[in-house]
């Protein structure tokens, strides 16, 4: 009873946030990681984008909400999903018509084109603040809970109680299935194959006849649905703040970078590197002590290997040992010189 | 010729532009602006040097700026004599055993011939020791210290020495972390050094945010000690009052520019001095070389240049310009705040700067400093501005109307974003391009 306890413990307090967080920052890895390798430089404006597609789906329900159209207790933010997406991929084209595609054109050096995204990062931010505000937005409706505290005591008569959000259901599933979607897509279908071609060797896939604009088209569209989709999971489990998507950015390189750059299995296993790593090295493990451990063996304080205050630090902590210890990522990823 | 030509107007336009903020606006802000802009023009000095004269991107500007801003309080702030008392030496004991158990496992790396897996094992045992055991020792100290008078002070406080002293420390400071900064991440291909140097500014900032007894955290250190006169003491003296007679404006007008004033002396003094000492590095055999390193690194290495050992040393000196205009800033603030350190104000603003006016040409980087933190204060107004001349035909009770009006503040951002793109788009060089020598 008390091992249950403490691993219900466990599951309550790391095990559910920690898959939740770490979908959100997979499907970022995931958006950075596919601009990497196809078209060769580091995003920094990928924040923003999931930010515009945030704000896309944040305008989207409320026009739903004003004109009544519900589906009974799901929340609105995902009916409209499709929508918001298609959006932020015409955003994501449009910066690459008017911007990236210059620099793509001129074989600019990737450093450039970094500096560039960081123009297109200001631009958008500006953009996202002008049209919704700096200001908290909350566009969570419909239930909230999948599995409530009380009622999982009165069911299992445990002490500890396990909840799960609503929200923390369905990032996770969501995850799941476009992350199948995607690997279908770059392993079974042609024009998976021609991209995966074209970011391996240009010179050699052009030879092949295999149109570059429309890999890039293409690499836009999956980008877009995945900043669209992970910006709005964020924005539905925590809350929409247009300030916090800049600070998202460098989770999301890290978990990119961990995991092995241009690698998209590395991109999922990085972000739940993250997520996990930042809940276990803040997590207060008094309890859990408290469950397992005879009573007199209990040692003072809250048993915490680093300050709450610090859990965003972590990520940028291992960040900066994988650079150091192992540049190359988990999964060797591709180096772009 | 033509190119000195081409600097001077741009520099005198610069003066006439924040010369009408003074016939039009205030006094008063033009020399807020003005300083600030001095500022911001000798941190893309820094960023200059690094990447424009050697090509390393260095994306932990805010870090740096932040350590310039804590020298103030070790070098400026009276000592909290109770906290010395409290055991603020087991702190020190605590941190100083935690490097060395990092020292320890480096060298262990490095010259011990054991199996990788064992090394692995070995420095993650260590480092877990030794962060263990400094936890062990410095966490009652700091809840000691922090307990104190936690509302005034609960910090170590400082040396009580004059504040000015602060500058050339906040400088050497960053040179310091910038050294082991440098030695462990200039390795790293250049998108990577700009993620790695984003992400250690980011700890550094969180680690000023919540080590209270360092400094003071996010309850901030307010009251630092100034280099010049306070306005109230200036609004005594005779001198200032025949001014006021003079100008015919109030006395606490002209004291607080009498005050800004001669901030700005003291703050063009050390821009001329650090931008001599830049020019004339830029033109000795060590400026060629480290151009040379740039261009092609691959041919300076063959002719025997050591590319490590060069780029740490430029590395370590760009980032500690920027440490003494981080602490010049905080000096001119009179108050540390952590939390105000953002990557968009600190870091991202400064290489729009530098690239702005050109990267590679230091007097490109002061215009650039000039002209990018004057639209970022100015564009506010200008945006407003813009906004209710646009909607002038519409209605005040408008919901839209209203709206746009209350976001035209953040136009600045989509406007430093076009600037920047433009400028790299049709203008790669900057305002003033990179001297062929």
């Amino acid at each position: 009873m008390e091992f249950l306890n403490s691993f219900i413990l466990i599951t309550n307090y790391i095990i559910i946030p920690g898959l939740t967080y770490g979908s959100q920052l997979a499907l970022g890895a995931l958006g950075i990681t596919i601009v990497y390798t196809v078209l060769r430089f580091s995003n920094f404006a990928h924040g923003e984008l999931m930010s515009f597609g945030t704000m896309s789906t944040i305008l989207l329900t409320w026009i739903f909400i004003d004109s009544n159209i519900k589906f009974g207790t799901f929340p609105t933010a995902i009916i409209v999903l499709p929508f918001s997406i298609i959006f932020t991929i015409i955003y994501c084209l449009l910066v690459d018509k008017f911007v990236f595609k210059f620099y793509r054109q001129q074989k600019s050096k990737s450093v450039i084109v970094l500096i560039v995204s960081i123009g297109v990062m200001f631009f958008t931010g500006g953009l996202i603040r002008f049209i919704i505000g700096p200001g908290d937005k909350n566009f969570m409706d419909g239930e909230r809970f999948i599995l409530k505290a009380k009622d999982f005591k009165m069911l299992t008569g445990l002490d500890e109680g396990l909840t799960i959000k609503s929200t923390q259901f369905v990032t996770i599933i969501l995850t799941i299935l476009l992350v199948i979607l995607l690997f279908w897509f770059l392993n079974k279908t042609k024009t998976g194959k021609s991209m995966r071609a074209y970011s391996d060797n240009q010179e050699l896939a052009l030879l092949s006849g295999i149109n570059p604009e429309r890999i890039v088209l293409i690499t836009w569209i999956i980008t877009g649905t995945l900043a669209c989709v992970a910006g709005t999971l964020y924005g539905l489990d925590k809350s929409y703040k247009p300030f916090t998507y800049l600070h998202l950015v460098l989770p999301i390189f890290a978990a990119a970078i961990v995991g092995g750059v241009g690698n998209p299995i590395g991109a999922i296993i990085g972000g739940f590197v993250i997520s996990f790593s930042e809940l276990l090295i803040t997590f207060a493990y008094k309890k859990f002590f408290f469950y397992i451990l005879p009573n007199n063996f209990l040692p003072d304080g809250l048993l915490q290997i680093l300050s709450t205050d610090y859990k965003i630090a972590v990520s940028f902590i291992i960040l900066v040992l994988v650079l150091l210890i192992k540049p190359t990522g988990i999964y060797k990823g591709k180096i772009i010189k | 010729m033509q190119d000195k030509q081409h600097i001077i107007l741009l520099f005198l336009s610069m003066f006439i532009l924040i010369a009408f903020v003074g016939f039009f606006q205030s006094w008063n802000l033009a020399l807020t602006i003005f300083n600030l802009c001095i500022i911001s023009s000798i941190m893309s000095l820094g960023i200059n040097i690094q990447w424009g004269n050697a090509g390393i991107v260095n994306f932990g500007v805010m870090g740096f700026a932040a350590l310039g801003g804590l020298a103030n309080i070790i070098v400026s702030m009276p000592p909290t004599a109770k906290a010395w008392d409290a055991g603020a030496i087991y702190i020190l004991i605590g941190i100083i055993i935690f490097i060395l158990s990092i020292i320890f496992s480096i060298l262990v790396w490095l010259k011990s011939g054991l199996s990788k897996k064992k090394k692995y094992i070995i420095n993650f045992l260590l480092i877990i020791l030794g962060y263990f055991l400094m936890r062990y020792i410095i966490d009652s100290p700091i809840k000691a210290i922090e307990s104190i008078e936690p509302a005034k002070t609960g910090y170590l406080g400082g040396l009580d020495l004059p504040v000015i002293i602060s500058w050339p420390i906040g400088g050497l400071l960053a040179a310091l972390i910038a050294y082991v900064i440098g030695k462990i991440s200039l390795g790293l291909r250049s998108d990577y050094l700009a993620i790695a140097t984003l992400g250690i500014s980011e700890i550094i900032i969180y680690i000023l945010k919540n080590e209270d007894w360092l400094s003071r955290g996010v309850k901030n250190v307010n009251g630092l000690p100034r280099p010049v006169p306070y306005e109230i003491e200036l609004q005594s003296e005779p001198w200032v009052l025949e001014l006021t007679k003079f100008f015919n404006i109030p006395v606490s007008e002209i004291s607080s520019i009498l005050v800004k004033l001669s901030y700005s002396c003291i703050f063009l003094l050390i821009l001329i001095g650090i931008l001599l000492l830049l020019e004339i590095a830029q033109k000795s055999p060590w400026g060629r070389m480290m151009r040379a390193i740039r261009d092609n690194e691959v041919s300076a290495n063959a002719m025997g240049k050591d590319i490590k050992t060069r780029h740490l040393q430029v590395f370590v000196i760009g980032s500690s310009i920027i440490g003494i205009a981080g602490a010049m800033l905080t000096t001119l603030d009179g108050q540390f705040t952590p939390v105000t350190y953002q990557p968009l104000r600190f870091t991202f603003l400064i290489w729009i700067m530098v690239i702005i006016g050109g990267s590679g040409n230091n007097f490109g980087s002061i215009i650039g400093g000039f002209l990018i933190w004057f639209f970022w204060v100015q564009s506010e107004p200008l945006g407003l501005w813009f906004i209710s001349q646009i909607t002038t035909h519409i209605s005040d009770t408008n919901i839209i109307k209203g709206h746009l009006l209350e976001n035209a503040a953040h136009i600045k951002l989509m406007f430093m974003g076009m600037i920047l793109l433009i400028t790299l788009r049709f203008a790669p060089k900057g305002l003033i391009p990179e001297v062929k020598r």
